[in-house]
């Protein structure tokens, strides 16, 4: 006589199902798209010359047709970038409207805000950015990276300063105001021009 | 003896069915969780590159994509090409695209619309430029590019 065959236990075909889900749950990842946000400049207007720029209140960042990279009109290597960038855009006295010599000036209006305590003057250090026709894509997006990583790092050493924490952080929306007027993002992208080099 | 049969001793109990439906359910949401609509269909190779300092893209109904890359059929040539839409398409063709883009929103929602460069890293930079000359001519200020993101170096 055949032996009897029992029910197959179906307690633990939840636990089995629970499983197979988180392991799902976890190995899936949902293409989420992420990048760099950037601001363009409007056209400029047709009848005006070139505008005056103190030399000291620019950072020229230069990359060439084969991806080398000129600092302030020196060569230099990328991985230097991120600390001239912060050392350039650094405001060392935010309450002060004036600046050492070596660093760029403070603009002439301040902006005031009370949880900072009153009157600030951001720098007026700007990076221009300019880059060859033949540059590639992943060279440019690198040296976006290093200058969003910069001035991240400033605006996260203020915010550290002043509210305790990081600037990504921050959940009130004056505080982050106030942060980003402080220090705002200050790159300018040269008008498109064949630089050549190598 | 013989009237105590055994109740159905041959027959095989039919397996239960009552956890059939978790299990529905189970790939039902994996297959709702996991599906990304693509409108899209990719004619040109994208392959991003990284980069540490990434801002998620908020608002996806309000982001329109310009892909540029090489194409992925070579009879279209290796160098990178723009496609807008499903179609391969010219720096001069921007405009148009960004307009009908904007009509195809709300009125309060224009001034929010992001453009964002899904390009391959392997692109010069002279075709990004042209598009993003374009793009400052029409009035199409806030730009993406887009990125994977890479895991910051100490």
């Amino acid at each position: 006589m055949a032996r009897q065959v029992n029910e197959i236990n179906a307690g633990s075909m939840a636990d089995i199902a629970f499983l197979l889900l988180i392991f799902f749950l976890v190995t899936t990842t949902m293409d989420v798209d992420t990048g760099i946000t950037r601001k363009l400049p409007p056209p400029p207007p047709k009848d005006i010359d070139d505008i005056k720029v103190i030399k000291r209140n620019v950072l020229k960042v230069w990359v060439s047709k084969s991806d080398r990279l000129m600092i302030g009109g020196k060569p230099d290597d990328i991985v230097n970038l991120r600390n001239e960038v912060r050392e350039f855009l650094r405001n060392d006295d935010i309450h002060s409207p004036t600046s050492p010599e070596n660093k760029p000036e403070k603009k002439k209006e301040p902006v005031n805000f009370q949880i900072l305590g009153g009157d600030i003057w951001p720098s007026k250090g700007v990076i221009s950015l300019k880059n060859d026709r033949g540059t590639s894509y992943d060279m440019y997006i690198q040296v976006q990276n290093e200058l969003a990583a910069a001035i991240r790092e400033l605006r996260d050493e203020l915010s550290q300063k002043y509210f305790g924490m990081k600037f990504s952080q921050l959940t009130d929306n004056n505080k982050i105001k106030a942060i980003q007027k402080a220090i705002p993002i200050a790159i300018s992208e040269a008008e498109p021009a064949e630089i050549g080099g190598n | 003896m013989a009237k105590f049969k055994k109740k159905g001793g041959k027959a095989t109990p039919g397996i239960s069915t009552s956890s059939l439906p978790d299990i529905i359910f189970m790939l039902l949401f994996f297959f709702m969780v996991t599906t990304t609509m693509r409108d899209s269909t990719l004619l040109v190779q994208i392959k991003p590159p990284q980069a540490t300092e990434v801002q998620k893209l908020e608002k996806k109904s309000l982001v329109s994509f310009i892909f540029i890359g090489p194409p992925l059929k070579k009879q279209f040539g290796t160098e990178s090409r723009i496609q807008l839409n499903d179609s391969f398409a010219t720096v001069e063709d921007i405009p148009e695209f960004i307009e009908s883009e904007r009509e195809a929103r709300d009125e309060a929602d224009r001034k929010l619309l992001t453009t964002s460069l899904k390009v391959d890293k392997e692109t010069k930079m002279g075709v990004v430029t042209d598009v993003k000359q374009q793009l400052r001519e029409i009035g199409a200020f806030k730009i993406n590019y887009s990125t994977a993101k890479k895991i910051a170096r100490k």
